[in-house]
C-alpha cells in the first residue's frame, strides 16, 4: 500500500477503496513513527488537518483532481500560512507565515493535504544537510549516511514513505543531488516555470521549486500543478500551466540523447561509473541516438557559482536583522551590535560563511573582477548549452561524483562545493533536469541526470517515464522503512 | 574688494521627486501621504521571507514622461539594482534602485538666469522606493519606524555640475517642479516631502577648469532654503580655502533656524552600497509604444507656451506669462479661444481683467468658476459682435456667475443688445436733426461741443444701447450735409 503511485492512490480514492482520512492517517502514523530515525521534518503537525481533509475528500467525490486527498510535506522554507517556516534557522525558529507560498496554494487547491514541513540545509545553503539548525537528516539507506542536501528532508521522508511526494527547491542541485543519494526521482524545472513567491530566497536568480517523489510520474503530476505564471514573482515565466502528457510505450526512436564523455570519464567511483554508462546503454537499446557533446565552459561552473549563489544570498538575507521579525538578542548596546548579535545567534555558521563571500563580491573594488566575470561565465555556460541542444534532445550524465557520504565526513567546505560540479551547469543555464535512480552500488543508490531544452519538462520526465516503464530501481526501499 | 569675487560655486543637484501613483513602486499597497503609522504596509513593504516585488506600470510610465519633458534619451532596457545597507527603517536590508541603465538617460532643461537663458545639462533619472521614517521622538526608550512610506515611488534627477549659483540651482529646481506638476506625475507638495533635493556644492578660483572638492548638503525642500544653503556652504568652503585649509568630501545637513550646515558623515565613513542587479525582476523592456503613449500625453510647458501666446496669438508679454504659467488658467483660454470668434488679445484683456475681478470678489479660481470656457466664450462673441459695450459685458458676467444662464438670453431678458442697425440709428438721428434745428445751426456754425449733445440724446433714447462707434459716423455724416 505504502509503495504504489499516485495514480494508484488516487483510483483507490476514486472507487472508494480506501478514503481520504484512511490514506492520509496511514502516511501520518509512518510520518510520526519514522520521523525520530529520520529527523527529516522539523515540524510534523499535530494532527491531519480536518479543512484539507474535507475540501480533498469533495474533490475526490465531484472526480476532481488526481492530487485529491494525497498527503505530501514542504520544503520548510515554502512559507505556510498560520504555521511555522523555519529554514531550519534559529533565525526563523519561531517564524509563522501569515501567508501561504503560491506553491502551497496551488496543491492545497489540488486538494493535497499537508503533513508538515521537511528539514533542509539551513536557507538551503548545503549539500548534504548537516547545517540544518534542527539537526541533520539521516539517508533511510544508511543512517550513518547523509540524505544529501539542501532538500535532504523532503528526500529522505520520500525515500522512507513517510509521504508519497514532497515539495523541494533547487539552486545548485538541492533537488537532484538529495534525490539520487536516496534513491528516488526528484525535478528541477526551468527557471521560471514554478512562482518562487513565498519561497524564502536564497539564490533568486537561480532558485526553482520542484518535486520528489518515487516516480517520474508521480513528479509529473505534481510540478504541472505546480507550474502557471504568477503575477506575485516577476521572474515567472509567461507560459501557461504545463500539461504532463504520460508516454505510452517505453520506445525512444528518434530521440537524440547527448552524452559528455569526459564527465563520465572522470568519475572515481566505478560503481557510479558503470551505473552511468549502463544508463545511456538502455536509451541506446531502446532505439536513442547518442551523441557526443562538450560544454566547453562547464569547468568553470562551480566557481561562478560560488560566487553568483552568495552575492544574492548576502543581499536576501539582510532583511532578517533582529528588527521586525526573527530571532532578536537579548540586550543590545546599540542598533550595531544589534544587527551583530542577532545575525550571528541567529545564522549557523555555512550561511554566514556564504554572506561574507557575498558580501565580499559585491564590494567596491572586487565587484568587477568577482561578481561581473562569474555574470560572464554564466553567459558562457548558458551558450554552450544552447549549442548542445541545437543537436541532441536531451542531455544524460551523472547527479554527484559520489555516494551518499558519512555524516561528518567532511569537514572541507570546499570539496563538497566541488562535488556540485555536475548539477551547477544547468541551474546556471535555468534549464529543467531532473534526477532518477538507476541501481546501486555498494548498497547505495545513484541517480541518472537529464537536462532538458528550456520548458521541455516534457521530454525529461518522458524519458525517465519510459525507463521506470521497464524498470524498478525506483520502487526500491530500505528495509528498515518496508 | 571682496575676496569672494575671485570665487566660483559649481552646484548639481540630485532632486527627490515623489511619484502621484495610487500604489507603491513595487506592492499594490496605496500610497498615500498621512495615513496612520503603519496602516499602509503589504507584506513586501514589511520585508516578509518570500515576498517578491512587481513593478507597478504607472510608476514606469510616469518616469517615461518625465524623460521625454527634458528631452532624455528613454533606453531600450531598464534594469533596477539593489542598493544595499542596514537601517530600521528599510525592511528588506536593501533599497531597490538603479544603477546601470537607469529609466531615464542623458538630457537638458532650459532655465532663465539674470544672465538670460541657460541650459542645464541633466545626467540621469532613474526610479526607486522610498525608505520608511523612522521617528526618534515619540518615545523616551524606543525609536518607532513607520513603514507607511517604504516602497513609495520617487524618480531621483540627477543634473551635471553646471549651476555657478544658487539663483541658478533654485531656477533649475524651479523647472524640473514645474515639468513635474504639469506633468501630473507629482502633487508637487513640498511640506511633506514630494519634492526635495541634494545639493552638491564646490567652489573652485575663477578660472579654474578643474573641480573643487564637494560636499552635499541634504534632504532640502524648500526654494528659500536651498538658496540659503548653497550660499552658506559655498561661504564656509571659502574661508576654509582661503585661510589655507582644504575641503572634506562629506555629507552635510542644512540647520534652516540657525543658517548653518553640519557635517553628517564623511566619505571614508560612507557606506559601500555592494549594487547588483535585483535577480528578483528581468530587465524591463520599455517599447516604442510605451514611450509613443507617453510623448502623446505630454502638455505644452509654460515656456513654450509664452512664446506662441506672444508670436501666435499677439498677447502682450506679461498677459501670456500670467496665463500659461497657471496650468487652469491657460486651459480654460485656450478652450474659450477656441469656441469663440473673438480676437485672443481680447479674450485675455477680459480674462485677466473684469473674469479675474469676479474671481477675486467670490474667492473662487478659474478652476472652480461657475461660468465655464464655453459659455465665457458666448459672452466674448456677444461683445465681439458689438451687441453689447464692454461695460455692459461685466454686467452681464456678475448675471451669468448668479443665474448661470448664457450671455445671449441674459442679453435678450435684460434688452441690453445694442442697436448696430445703422437704417434704425440714420432714422434716430433723422428724427432728431428735425426736432432740433437751433443746436444744429449751432454745431454747423462751430460750436464742436454741441455734437456730445447729439450723442447723448440718442444715447437716452436708446438706453445706451446704440453702438457708439456707428452713432458717430452716423451723426458726422449726417450733421454735414
Amino acid at each position: 500500500m505504502i509503495n504504489i503511485s499516485i495514480r494508484e492512490m488516487s483510483e483507490m480514492l476514486q472507487t472508494k477503496k480506501i478514503s481520504v482520512q484512511e490514506l492520509c492517517s496511514l502516511y501520518y502514523d509512518r510520518a510520526r513513527a519514522f520521523n525520530e530515525q529520520t529527523n527529516a521534518l522539523i515540524t510534523l503537525y499535530p494532527e491531519l488537518c480536518a479543512a484539507e481533509i474535507m475540501h480533498a475528500q469533495e474533490t475526490v467525490k465531484s472526480g476532481g483532481s488526481v492530487l485529491a486527498g494525497i498527503p505530501l510535506v514542504h520544503k520548510d522554507l515554502f512559507c505556510t500560512k498560520g504555521k511555522k517556516t523555519t529554514c531550519a534557522s534559529r533565525m526563523l525558529e519561531n517564524f509563522i507565515s501569515p501567508y501561504d507560498a503560491t506553491v502551497v496554494k496551488k496543491l492545497k487547491t489540488q486538494g493535497m493535504v499537508t503533513l508538515g514541513k521537511a528539514n533542509m540545509d539551513e536557507f538551503a545553503m548545503g549539500s548534504s544537510n548537516e547545517h540544518s539548525a534542527f539537526g541533520i537528516v539521516n539517508n533511510p539507506w544508511s543512517h550513518q549516511r547523509v540524505p544529501g542536501g539542501s532538500s535532504g528532508g523532503s528526500a529522505a521522508a520520500v525515500a522512507a514513505r513517510m509521504v508519497p511526494v514532497a515539495t523541494g527547491t533547487d539552486t545548485g542541485g538541492s533537488i537532484r543531488q538529495p534525490a539520487a543519494f536516496c534513491g528516488i526521482t526528484g525535478i528541477k524545472p526551468s527557471y521560471g516555470r514554478v512562482s518562487r513567491y513565498g519561497m524564502v530566497a536564497f539564490a533568486s536568480s537561480l532558485d526553482q521549486g520542484g518535486v520528489l517523489a518515487p516516480s517520474a510520474d508521480d513528479c509529473a503530476l505534481v510540478l504541472s500543478a505546480m507550474t502557471g505564471h504568477d503575477a506575485l514573482d516577476s521572474t515567472s515565466a509567461n507560459q501557461p500551466q504545463w500539461q504532463w502528457r504520460k508516454p505510452e510505450s517505453p520506445d525512444m526512436r528518434g530521440l537524440k540523447v547527448g552524452v559528455i564523455s569526459s564527465w563520465i570519464d572522470s568519475l572515481q567511483d566505478e560503481g557510479i561509473k558503470q551505473l552511468t554508462l549502463q544508463g545511456i546503454e538502455y536509451f541506446k537499446n531502446n532505439g536513442a541516438e547518442i551523441i557526443e557533446i562538450e560544454l566547453p565552459h562547464a569547468e568553470l561552473a562551480v566557481s561562478a557559482y560560488y560566487i553568483l549563489a552568495p552575492a544574492e544570498c548576502s543581499s536576501n538575507l539582510s532583511r532578517f536583522d533582529g528588527v521586525r521579525f526573527g530571532h532578536q538578542t537579548a540586550q543590545a548596546e546599540n542598533l550595531e551590535a544589534l544587527y551583530r548579535q542577532s545575525r550571528s545567534e541567529g545564522f549557523g555558521e555555512e550561511v554566514q560563511k556564504r554572506i561574507m563571500i557575498g558580501t565580499w563580491a559585491l564590494s567596491s573594488g572586487y565587484y568587477d573582477a568577482y561578481y561581473l566575470q562569474a555574470q560572464k561565465v554564466r553567459r558562457m555556460i548558458s551558450d554552450d548549452f544552447k549549442q548542445a541542444f541545437a543537436q541532441v534532445d536531451v542531455m544524460a550524465c551523472p547527479v554527484s561524483p559520489e555516494l551518499a557520504f558519512k555524516q561528518g565526513e567532511k569537514s572541507d567546505g570546499v570539496s563538497m562545493y566541488q562535488a556540485d560540479q555536475f548539477t551547477i551547469p544547468a541551474s546556471l543555464a535555468g534549464l529543467p533536469c531532473l534526477s532518477m535512480p538507476i541501481g546501486f552500488s555498494q548498497g547505495l543508490p545513484v541517480g541518472l541526470q537529464l537536462i532538458g531544452n528550456y520548458f521541455d519538462e516534457q521530454t525529461i520526465l518522458s524519458i525517465a517515464d519510459k525507463y521506470q516503464q521497464q524498470t524498478d530501481h525506483h520502487l526500491k526501499m530500505p528495509e528498515a522503512y518496508l | 574688494m571682496s575676496a569672494m569675487n575671485q570665487w566660483e560655486m559649481v552646484i548639481g543637484l540630485e532632486i527627490h521627486v515623489r511619484l502621484d501613483t495610487e500604489s507603491k513602486l513595487f506592492s499594490g499597497m496605496k500610497a498615500s501621504y498621512g495615513a496612520s503609522p503603519n496602516s499602509q504596509v503589504s507584506f513586501l513593504d514589511a520585508g516578509l521571507p518570500g515576498t517578491l516585488p512587481v513593478i507597478n506600470q504607472k510608476a514606469l510610465e510616469y518616469a517615461i514622461r518625465f524623460g521625454l519633458s527634458v528631452n532624455a534619451e528613454i533606453p531600450e532596457v531598464t534594469i533596477f539594482a539593489r542598493k544595499n545597507y542596514f537601517y530600521p527603517d528599510l525592511p528588506k536590508g536593501y533599497q531597490i534602485s538603479q544603477m546601470d541603465d537607469p529609466i531615464v538617460g542623458k538630457g537638458h532643461i532650459v532655465i532663465e538666469t539674470d544672465a538670460g537663458e541657460k541650459t542645464v545639462e541633466i545626467t540621469r533619472a532613474h526610479l526607486e522606493e522610498d525608505a520608511g521614517k523612522s521617528v526618534h521622538d515619540k518615545y523616551d526608550q524606543y525609536s518607532a519606524i513607520d513603514l507607511n512610506r517604504a516602497g513609495t515611488p520617487l524618480i531621483e534627477v540627477v543634473s551635471e555640475p553646471q549651476m555657478s549659483n544658487a539663483k541658478e540651482a533654485v531656477a533649475y529646481m524651479r523647472a524640473i517642479y514645474t515639468r513635474v506638476t504639469h506633468l501630473g506625475i507629482c502633487d508637487g507638495n513640498l511640506q511633506e516631502g514630494s519634492f526635495r533635493c541634494d545639493a552638491n556644492v564646490s567652489v573652485r578660483p575663477k578660472g579654474q577648469t578643474e573641480l573643487g572638492t564637494r560636499a552635499e548638503i541634504k534632504n532640502l525642500n524648500s526654494f528659500r532654503f536651498i538658496e540659503k544653503a548653497i550660499n552658506h556652504e559655498a561661504k564656509r568652503q571659502i574661508k576654509i580655502l582661503e585661510s589655507g585649509g582644504s575641503i572634506i568630501q562629506e555629507t552635510r545637513l542644512y540647520d534652516a533656524e540657525k543658517d548653518q550646515t553640519r557635517s553628517m558623515r564623511s566619505k571614508e565613513n560612507a557606506n559601500d552600497y555592494r549594487y547588483f542587479p535585483d535577480p528578483d525582476q528581468l530587465p524591463i523592456q520599455i517599447t516604442k509604444e510605451m514611450i509613443e503613449a507617453q510623448r502623446a500625453l505630454l502638455p505644452e510647458f509654460p515656456e513654450a507656451k509664452i512664446k506662441r501666446y506672444v508670436e501666435m496669438l499677439g498677447l502682450k508679454p506679461d498677459d501670456a506669462e500670467i496665463i500659461a504659467n497657471d496650468i487652469n488658467l491657460s486651459k480654460f483660454f485656450e478652450q474659450s479661444l477656441s469656441q469663440s470668434k473673438a480676437p485672443a488679445d481680447l479674450n485675455a484683456k477680459f480674462l485677466l481683467g473684469e473674469f479675474s475681478a469676479l474671481l477675486n470678489a467670490e474667492s473662487k479660481t478659474i478652476g472652480d468658476s461657475n461660468i465655464d470656457a464655453v459659455s465665457y466664450a458666448g459672452l466674448l462673441d456677444e461683445l465681439q459682435a458689438g451687441s453689447i459695450s464692454r461695460k455692459v459685458a461685466k454686467q452681464v458676467l456678475d448675471l451669468m456667475w448668479e443665474q448661470g444662464q448664457s450671455a445671449k438670453d441674459i442679453i435678450e431678458q435684460q434688452g441690453w443688445g445694442q442697436i448696430s442697425d445703422n437704417s434704425a440709428l440714420e432714422t434716430l438721428v433723422d428724427e432728431l436733426i428735425t426736432n432740433n434745428p437751433n443746436q444744429v445751426a449751432s454745431y454747423r456754425d462751430g460750436n464742436e461741443k454741441m455734437f456730445n449733445f447729439f450723442v447723448g440724446q440718442i444715447m437716452k433714447q436708446t438706453k445706451g444701447q446704440a453702438n457708439p462707434v456707428q452713432l458717430k459716423q452716423i451723426l458726422e455724416d449726417k450733421l454735414k450735409q
